[in-house]
């Protein structure tokens, strides 16, 4: 496999597609560029961005099921047809961005993680898993912010990943993109189809998945929780 | 307070293109300590876009393709990337603040962010933004709940003592309802290069020089030097007059006439 695997993540309308654009725009040969949006009903952005750039583009529906357990699915297959059917020298493939819980990051893939500044200083703490298994925080909306906001934000991303590139963007005008172009530029390409997921995922196959609609832990079997179990902060592992 | 910081001795801004692609008719403008510059034309003519570059170095990456330097050369990663380290406060006029928090916590985590010893800093800022603005800030009052003109006088604060900045980008000042003379005194007093985007004449007048915009571009470069020395002290005795005559109506008074306003 020769090509560079890049998955972006973020809660809705935080910028990622914005982002995304900017990226292939940044490329050496944008038309080496392959895209895959992962939703769950309806998403125009493979049409969207087909359209502008003319690369090769798709999108897959997770309909009753969680959307990136959808992508884990269907990502091997996505790398494969972007290098061998398409010659794309990168896959930018972008998420559904809703529980924040389960993050799309692979061990082989340079993991976008794309925040708005605007969404509060709590945000980062909320988003905690998406954060902890980045390698950069894309911080988007940075002109609407003061100085000092600004730096609260960081320090608060910081909080819950020390070492996370931060990069801050006015992402429609493209500043602050040139510190991504470069790591874009230095990531190597996946060494092979074989790949991981950098977290563990929730647990996800209980009785609620299977369709029983009853209320209460009594009612259920298998990964059961009371109201007074101890809290946890899921960092990522 | 930041001992790491580079040491600032000129900003260059370097031409970049009008909108119709054309060379910006400037060869290069330097910015050192102590410097006043306004940034005045039309709404639209590109005043925002021409400190949003300064703000973020850029480095022929924005639409105006201009470039900034700092001492001569391209600023490194370091001090456009770690706030720690960056030279550059911008007050924009976004005044709505979106942080969650109450005051204290919000300048604390500043504060911390800016590794600095936290002793009286956030006093110090607090009472410096409560010469700006008429209703006082209380470090218990969330700071979604300040006014434009309260966080906005916050911020010039917060930039002055917490990120301690040599060079300070206003976005215009006049607009939030503060005490704007008050401001550009303690700036003053604090030796900064300061950068005005202003559509008030006094603001313009008080600067050293100058910069006019128009379609995206510089236009002109004025250092008026004494010549303006008379319009500015007219203007100024005006503007104490609007100042006075706006703190009446704010405090409820019916006028009748101008009386005392010579005062």
């Amino acid at each position: 496999m020769n090509v560079k695997l890049i998955a972006i993540a973020g809660p809705p309308s935080a910028g990622k597609t914005t982002v995304v654009k900017q990226i292939i725009r940044s490329l050496p040969d944008p038309k080496k560029a392959a895209y895959l949006k992962i939703d769950v009903v309806q998403a125009w952005e493979d049409e969207e961005i087909a359209a502008e750039f003319g690369i090769p583009t798709k999108k897959v529906y997770s309909g009753d099921m969680c959307p990136d357990h959808m992508g884990i699915m269907v990502i091997r297959d996505a790398m494969e047809w972007a290098e061998k059917k398409n010659g794309a020298d990168y896959l930018l493939y972008e998420s559904a961005g809703l529980c924040l819980r389960c993050t799309p990051y692979t061990k082989n893939s340079l993991g976008l993680c794309v925040i708005s500044a605007v969404s509060g200083t709590h945000a980062p703490l909320k988003m905690a898993p998406m954060i902890a298994l980045a390698d950069v925080a894309v911080v988007t909306k940075i002109d609407l912010v003061s100085q000092a906001e600004k730096e609260v934000f960081r320090e608060r991303i910081k909080e819950v990943a020390p070492d996370i590139d931060i990069i801050e963007t006015n992402a429609v005008q493209g500043t602050g993109m040139r510190y991504l172009t470069k790591v874009i530029a230095d990531m190597p390409p996946a060494p092979s189809e074989k790949d991981m997921l950098r977290g563990v995922p929730p647990l996800g196959v209980c009785t609620i998945c299977i369709g029983k609609k009853e209320i209460g832990w009594q009612e259920h079997f298998g990964v059961i929780r009371q109201i007074d179990a101890p809290d946890s902060i899921y960092r990522g592992d | 307070m930041s001992s790491s910081r580079t040491e600032i001795e000129s900003l260059t801004i370097l031409p970049g293109t009008t909108r119709d692609g054309k060379k910006e008719g400037f060869d290069e403008i330097v910015i050192r300590p102590g410097d006043t510059f306004s940034i005045v034309g039309p709404t639209g003519s590109g005043k925002t876009a021409f400190i949003n570059d300064i703000e973020v170095f850029a480095q022929g990456d924005t639409v105006t393709n201009r470039r900034i330097l700092i001492n001569g050369s391209e600023p490194g990663e370091a001090l456009v990337r770690d706030p720690s380290k960056k030279p550059i406060a911008m007050i924009t006029q976004n005044t709505k603040c979106l942080a969650d928090l109450i005051v204290s916590e919000f300048l604390e985590m500043h504060i911390r962010s800016r590794k600095l010893d936290g002793q009286g800093i956030m006093e110090k800022t607090i009472s410096v933004a409560n010469e700006f603005t008429g209703e006082k800030i209380s470090p218990h009052m969330r700071m979604s709940a300040l006014s434009g003109g309260q966080t906005r006088s916050l911020f010039i604060a917060d930039a002055i003592v917490i990120s301690n900045t040599p060079i300070i980008l206003l976005d215009e000042v006049e607009n939030a309802g503060i005490f704007k003379d008050r401001v550009i005194e303690v700036l003053r007093e604090e030796k900064k290069a300061i950068i005005f985007v202003t559509h008030d004449p006094y603001v313009a007048l008080l600067t050293g020089t100058r910069i006019v915009m128009g379609n995206g571009a510089v236009t002109k470069i004025l250092t008026p030097g004494r010549k303006e020395e008379e319009t500015l002290a007219e203007i100024a005795r005006m503007d104490a007059k609007i100042t006075h005559l706006r703190e009446r109506i704010r405090a409820g008074d019916l006028l009748s006439g101008l009386e005392g306003v010579e005062a």
